[in-house]
């Protein structure tokens, strides 16, 4: 299950201080892997970050070298495993690369929609070392989560949140919010409260692939916003001690980028399901990657000497107002994916900074959502659901 | 001043999702938990260890360290850097 919400800014070395710099000067260690197993998925979220031709991407990588990306992503320093996709729970092996991963001394994260997840399996995964299952949510209500999954689970999510926790892991509950959803954000609170949840994350839909095809659909109002906020705040005061809440704002409606990924190349490593290693999710859809391969080059060559993995490192690529911004430590330009949709050129300042001659754009995305939402519902434009079918025409293949 | 959560009969034990690791890249003790890390100080470290380790109560787990570091008086330590990690739901009373 691979949502596009604000998590993947929570690297580990975010909250740890200062990571210890390897042998070669100012490349840092990668500390968190980010598995994407398989591209195959029961759901067909609109707002899935998956590529839009994830159809064509075929040959996953086997079990044997699942196992050596782990054991060469740990022996560099890694962590932190996210065993995502598509849904990870229809890879057969998924019991082994649990097994293998914990063995490793990972801190094994399984980030699962629910389906094809049991209370038998959960156990099971529990007993062969997986440390937390993260089940996303589509909305509070069955009609609406049905209909943004394109499928009937929100029962079946409900009963997996219970069988995780009854199998003793911490119950960690992602909802992806958008514009169709987020004025039930304490409809979700309460479903959250009533299934004793440990934590959960109300992850703003971050417009990369799928996501952004259904951008004007998706974006959110500023006045939903405000109300959210305001809803997410009460409940993170009323619940202290007891469930933690996470609310970001999204990105769009910021005057500062986000610091994606903690920089370019410095934490945080995706293997995609045919051995691409990225250094985002999103990253396959720049121009000019190499998108090298775990079948052809060891971790520490893509890490260290890709020219992918050293484009966007450190500061030299700025251009300005970046590259004199007494702000590029804390934001590192914002995210390279972002500059790219929205200008052309991956490595002009983000267009959210509102320092960006660019940050027009955002407010013109702002508007088309206001526009789309004004619509009559026969008028508006209708969702584009993420499944082979659209993936093959949208992509001409 | 918030109450004190563990006294010398307390048992603290690691928060549900919390584990805790050497991690030799990082060449300390480490806290994992779902999506996140923290890199423990050595002192941290030394009484997170007994924590995990093994149930006791604040009094054992204090003697153990007065016995592993030379009789050392690190009562107020151990007691601050308890409260301090409740605080971060690192640990909570059994």
């Amino acid at each position: 299950m691979a949502t596009t919400g604000s998590d993947q800014n929570k690297a580990p070395g975010s909250t740890g201080g200062a990571v210890g710099i390897n042998a070669n000067e100012n490349i840092r260690q990668p500390l968190w892997l980010l598995a994407e197993l398989t591209y195959a998925c029961p759901l067909q979220c609109p707002y899935c970050s998956n590529p839009m031709d994830f159809a064509d991407i075929k040959k996953e990588l086997t079990t044997a070298e699942w196992v050596e990306v782990f054991k060469q992503a740990r022996a560099m320093g890694a962590t932190q495993l996210g065993l995502s996709g598509g849904e990870p729970l229809t890879r057969p092996d998924i019991l082994e690369l649990i097994q293998e991963a914990r063995n490793l001394g990972f801190y094994t994260n399984l980030i699962t929609s629910g389906i094809g997840l049991d209370a038998t399996k959960a156990k099971a995964f529990k007993e062969a070392g997986l440390d937390h299952i993260q089940v996303s949510f589509q909305a509070s209500s069955e009609d609406l989560n049905n209909l943004i999954a394109g499928t009937d689970a929100f029962q079946h999510k409900i009963e997996m949140a219970k069988a995780v926790k009854a199998a003793g892991y911490p119950m960690v509950l992602c909802f992806v919010t958008h514009r169709q959803n987020i004025d039930q954000i304490d409809e979700i609170l309460d479903l959250a409260i009533s299934l004793d949840a440990d934590y959960v994350e109300l992850a703003t839909t971050q417009y990369y692939g799928w996501a952004m095809h259904n951008r004007d659909q998706l974006m959110p109002l500023k006045e939903q916003l405000e109300r959210a906020e305001a809803t997410a705040h009460r409940y993170q005061e009323e619940q202290k001690g007891n469930m933690k809440i996470y609310y970001v704002v999204p990105d769009y409606y910021e005057e500062r980028p986000k610091a994606c990924m903690n920089g370019w190349g410095n934490v945080f490593l995706t293997v995609t399901p045919d051995g691409t290693a990225l250094p985002c999710h999103a990253a396959r859809e720049l121009p000019g990657m190499e998108l090298p391969n775990v079948r052809d080059l060891s971790i520490r060559d893509i890490w260290e000497g890709s020219n992918d993995f050293n484009r966007f490192r450190g500061f030299d690529w700025m251009k300005e107002p970046c590259r004199s911004c007494d702000e590029k430590e804390k934001d590192f330009g914002g995210c390279r994916c972002q500059a790219y949709m929205l200008t052309g050129d991956p490595a002009m300042a983000d267009p959210v900074c509102t320092k960006s001659p660019d940050r027009h754009l955002i407010d013109e995305a702002i508007q088309r959502g206001r526009d789309e939402a004004e619509k009559t519902p026969q008028e508006a434009k209708p969702l584009v659901f993420r499944n082979p079918k659209n993936s093959k025409e949208i992509s001409g293949l | 001043m918030t109450e004190r959560v563990f006294n010398v009969d307390s048992v603290p034990v690691l928060a549900l999702g919390y584990r805790f690791q050497w991690e030799p890249a990082q060449d300390c003790y480490v806290l994992l938990y779902p999506e996140g890390m923290v890199k423990l100080n050595p002192a941290a470290g030394e009484i997170l260890k007994r924590v995990s380790e093994k149930k006791q109560t604040v009094g054992e787990l204090i003697a153990e360290l007065k016995a592993a570091f030379n009789g050392a008086d690190l009562d107020d330590d151990v007691y601050q850097f308890l409260e301090e990690a409740h605080g971060n739901d690192w640990i909570r009373p059994e």
